[in-house]
């Protein structure tokens, strides 16, 4: 029952062999040991497991591996910026006080990636609504947003 | 050096924002298992028989019941009555029967299918009346899990004196940490058949304890390691210690590592949660504001076991006269015991359940005696040198009245106020309003507007003599290469410990913050610092660590013979001819606290937080919905370290506080959680967020480290009331039961119609 797919993980082509009834969450994690992808609820209602899908924002823990298809392609947070290089939404998070816990960080900035590729000048409210599918328990939210709304306003190329 | 006040980026920041931070759930260990509980499904009884169905293959996975459990079955926590598995009677939804532990979850959660308890039920005890009329006895002889009194002054006296005497009872719900990482915890078996573990947890120090007990092992044997951990807000205070439990039987019975991690349904039906209450208040107050004599009834729901309740009515009771001076005040109330998972610690610890019952109060007396609610607070509000309920003179650090001035003018209470009082008609439109003025010009079509105040503090640290008894320790290592590890039993869990704590050593030794780090907290590598709670880890480890650093000043000065010279110079000298330097200390409790566990008698804490928050809502007069769009924050802290952090404390603590104000409510039936996902369970989004603006207010406490106190919990203190009482500008109606749902606040216009009609 295990199924072999030709994807585009952070950039790189893997031929990716798991079950087909396996979460993409867990393939993510377990398989691909890329374990900066988040499971808080396993339901669809966090937005901690938050990754892109071929440029849309999903909730790879409602995702089965058996859905994707040969040539799709998926960024993690590992696929954005690392040790060396920090992305500069990593940047603007870590000098906001964005990230608490952490736990919620990963699915967060990868929702705030793909609203700034889309929309590289998001209004106040556009932000809010980009991320009102991530819960975050630490923050209450203010640094998070103020975090997105600098990096989009210092025309830094995402 | 200047590193504290300054806005440090977080020591553990880059490893988060990156996701290369190692949660438990992270972790792989190799040849390591899953485990997982079979549970008990009714609330009350007793288990006849455990059967195993025979259809499953049982030799391909472990199972082990409390004849597996090496030491004593129990959880050590205050009491020792509650089992890690059951033994005999059941007393709660949930409870652990049976461990399995399997090659992968799948095959774990397959096995527990297979699993039938047959059961003797009996009748469960449900709420807190019910337990309190004795309609069965669960816990001791009359279902008392704690009850404490405070006497101070003449209360019938006070009442006799009193111009108007004013009355209520207020009401709040169970709440969910609702932390986005679940619990979990890895056991392997360590060197000389002891345990490893390493886990979500907010205190090590506490598994050490209970672990010795269940696994009948010396310390020795055992090491408790922390995880990074994905939020905890108390909920991971105690029940870690149960997972280490299960976690450890079956690692021992298994011979190799078990993971043990909760899903979000199992997590939200078996942790702990805030303690629902109910605290009546009776009041005396003259004409002129004062109050005279204030009577307080408080009832918290424990649950079916101990775990932490003593100590959350403790803190319950010590707030629940609020940050006011009266002369006569008497507290009186009990914990009493359920047949529900057991409660225990959530950020403020029976403080926002007491505050919330005296804060609405405080609006209700206003009213009765037709004074504005800011009037009546700054009448009454505590000062230096004010005597409390528990016969407390207050010293210093009294920053409530700034706090209350800063948080009205900056929103312009005492003016919007006036301009929404209200009426409720209750006619078919819903609500009527009496007068608007135009004010803020974004009010949308068919809402009323409201503005609430509340006025709250908190003690830090440890009750009493608490931080006395518990002498916690910390230390400082000075590293061959001349940086320096901070050690502490201190958990960083999101709120920035890990940051403030090497920052207020590299001030007090005069090195950058980049020379200093901190060591993970791992029971075999660090002091017990006591756990991470109470808004204790700044204002008391802290200050530990002052210590450490004068002494470790000391030290190298002694050796090079002189007293001058930069920490650097003075360091690498003592590193050249001795080598590296630890130096650990214990906490001296603050001198001048006395304190009498039997009376209730003395300085509660040795130095409160202060808060007031004020709320702006906006009320739709067709569906009762409630909007809170702005909150106004003033707090406190004595010195913020890090004023960014402090802010994040703050901001999170007010969302959170916001959520058990007006959405958040776990509902049973028959003892069993209704809404265990976030799917039912609603938490804010960013779309409940409100505008949030912050004021620091900074009454530096003498014996805090550079004058630090503690914030953590203070921002859930206040919220709830000043919503309320923002609905009751809004619309007249007062809601004394939170969450203010839409539906509760309908229920409340419907009956004040039918009273006036
Ligand atoms: S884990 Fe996928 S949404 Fe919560
Ligand atoms: S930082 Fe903890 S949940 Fe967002």
């Amino acid at each position: 029952m295990g199924k072999s797919i030709a994807l585009i993980v952070n950039g790189k082509r893997k031929k990716v062999k798991a079950h087909a009834a396996s979460r993409v969450l867990d393939v993510l994690r377990e398989t691909l040991k890329l374990t900066g992808t988040k499971e808080g609820c396993g339901e669809g209602e966090c937005g901690a497991c938050s990754v892109i899908l071929n440029g849309e924002v999903v909730n790879s823990c409602l995702i089965l591996f058996g859905q994707l298809n040969d040539g799709d392609d998926i960024t993690t947070i590992e696929g954005i910026g690392g040790k060396k290089k920090l992305h500069p939404l990593q940047e603007y998070f870590l000098e906001c006080g964005a990230s608490q816990c952490g736990i919620c960080t990963p699915g967060m900035i990868m929702a705030a990636y793909a609203l700034l590729k889309k929309n590289p000048r998001p209004t106040h409210d556009e932000i809010r609504q980009a991320v009102a599918g991530n819960l975050c328990r630490c923050t209450g939210y203010a640094k998070i947003i103020e975090a997105i709304e600098r990096c989009a306003t210092s025309n830094v190329k995402i | 050096m200047g590193v504290v006040g300054q806005n440090a980026v977080r020591l553990d920041g880059r490893e988060k924002v990156t996701g290369r931070a190692l949660y438990v759930d992270d972790i792989v260990m190799p040849g390591m298992w899953h485990g997982v509980a079979v549970r008990t499904t009714i609330p009350s009884g007793k288990v006849l028989s455990v059967v195993f169905d025979p259809r499953f293959n049982w030799k391909k996975v472990v199972v082990a019941d409390r004849h597996d459990i090496p030491g004593r079955n129990v959880v050590t926590m205050i009491e020792e009555d509650m089992p890690l598995l059951v033994h005999d009677e059941i007393r709660h939804i949930g409870e652990a029967i049976v461990l399995i532990a399997a090659p992968t979850k799948k095959m774990a959660e397959d096995a527990r299918r297979h699993v039938e308890i047959r059961y003797e039920e009996w009748q469960p005890v449900l709420t807190i009346e019910d337990s309190k009329a004795k309609k069965r006895v669960i816990h001791g002889s009359d279902n008392v899990i704690s009850r404490y009194k405070i006497d101070k002054g003449d209360v019938s006296a006070g009442f006799k004196d009193s111009d108007a005497i004013v009355e209520g009872v207020y009401r709040t719900g169970a709440q969910e940490q609702a932390y986005i990482e679940p619990q979990g915890i890895i056991a392997s078996p360590g060197k000389g058949g002891g345990v490893d573990l390493v886990g979500s947890m907010q205190c090590p120090f506490y598994i050490l304890k209970a672990l010795e007990r269940l696994l009948g092992m010396s310390e020795t044997k055992l090491s408790v390691k922390q995880a990074t951990v994905g939020g905890a807000f108390g909920g991971k205070e105690d029940y870690p210690s149960v997972l280490a439990g299960y976690a450890s039987v079956l690692a021992l019975k298994a011979k190799r590592p078990v993971k043990m991690i909760y899903d979000r349904n199992e997590d939200m039906n078996v942790t702990t949660k805030r303690h629902p209450s109910v605290v009546r208040h009776r009041t005396g107050v003259k004409k002129n504001g004062m109050l005279v004599a204030m009577d307080i009834g408080i009832e918290l729901d424990a649950g079916a076991y101990t775990t932490l309740t003593p100590v959350v009515l403790s803190r319950g009771f010590l707030h629940s006269a609020g940050p006011y001076r009266c002369p006569n005040v008497r507290i009186a109330g009990a914990a009493f015991a359920t047949n529900a998972p057991p409660n225990g610690a959530f950020r403020g610890f029976g403080a926002p359940q007491t505050l919330f019952a005296v804060e609405a109060h405080m609006d209700k007396i206003a009213e009765e005696i037709g004074m504005s609610p800011l009037e009546l607070r700054r009448i009454n509000c505590l000062k230096v040198g004010d005597e409390m309920a528990t016969g407390q003179i207050l010293k210093e650090s009294v920053g409530a009245l700034e706090c209350l001035e800063k948080a009205a003018a900056a929103s312009g209470f005492e003016r919007k106020w006036r301009a929404s009082l209200p009426l409720c008609k209750g006619e078919s439109e819903g609500i009527e309003v009496r007068s608007t003025l135009p004010d803020p010009p974004l009010q949308r079509e068919g809402t009323v507007r409201g503005i609430g105040i509340s006025l709250f503090m908190h003690g830090g640290g440890f009750t009493g003599s608490g931080e006395a008894k518990m002498k916690g320790k910390a230390g400082i290592r000075l590293e061959r290469d001349g940086k320096l590890t901070v050690l502490t039993g201190c958990t960083e869990m999101g709120q920035g410990a890990h940051t403030v704590l090497p920052q207020i050593v590299a001030e007090c030794l005069g090195v950058p913050l980049s020379c200093v780090r901190v060591e993970t907290p791992d029971t075999s590598k660090v002091p017990d610092s006591g756990p991470t709670v109470a808004s204790r880890v700044t204002m008391v480890i802290g200050k530990v660590l002052c210590v450490c650093a004068e002494e470790m000043k000391r030290r190298l000065s002694e050796a090079a013979g002189r007293d001058h010279g930069d920490f650097r110079s003075l360091a690498g000298s003592f590193l050249k001819k001795r080598g590296p330097l630890t130096i650990i200390e214990a906490y001296e409790p603050t001198p001048g606290i006395h304190w009498d566990d039997t009376t209730y008698h003395g300085d509660a804490y040795a130095a409160y937080s202060w808060g007031c928050d004020v709320a702006e809502v906006e009320v739709d007069k067709d569906t009762f919905e409630i909007k809170v769009e702005r909150m106004y924050m003033a707090h406190d802290v004595g010195r913020a370290v890090n004023p960014q952090m402090v802010e994040g404390q703050i901001e999170g603590g007010t969302l959170q506080a916001l959520g058990w104000a007006l959405m958040e409510d776990n509902r049973y039936d028959g003892g069993k959680l209704l809404n265990n996902r976030f799917q039912t369970y609603i938490i804010p989004t960013t779309m409940d967020t409100p505008f949030l603006e912050l004021i620091t207010v900074e009454h530096p406490f003498s014996h805090g480290p550079l004058g630090a106190k503690g914030v953590g919990e203070l921002p859930h203190d206040g919220a709830a009331p000043a919503v309320v009482n923002a609905i009751a500008n809004a619309t007249g109606i007062r809601i004394s039961e939170i969450p203010a749902t839409p539906e509760r606040l309908f229920e409340e216009c419907k009956k004040k119609h039918f009273r006036s009609s």
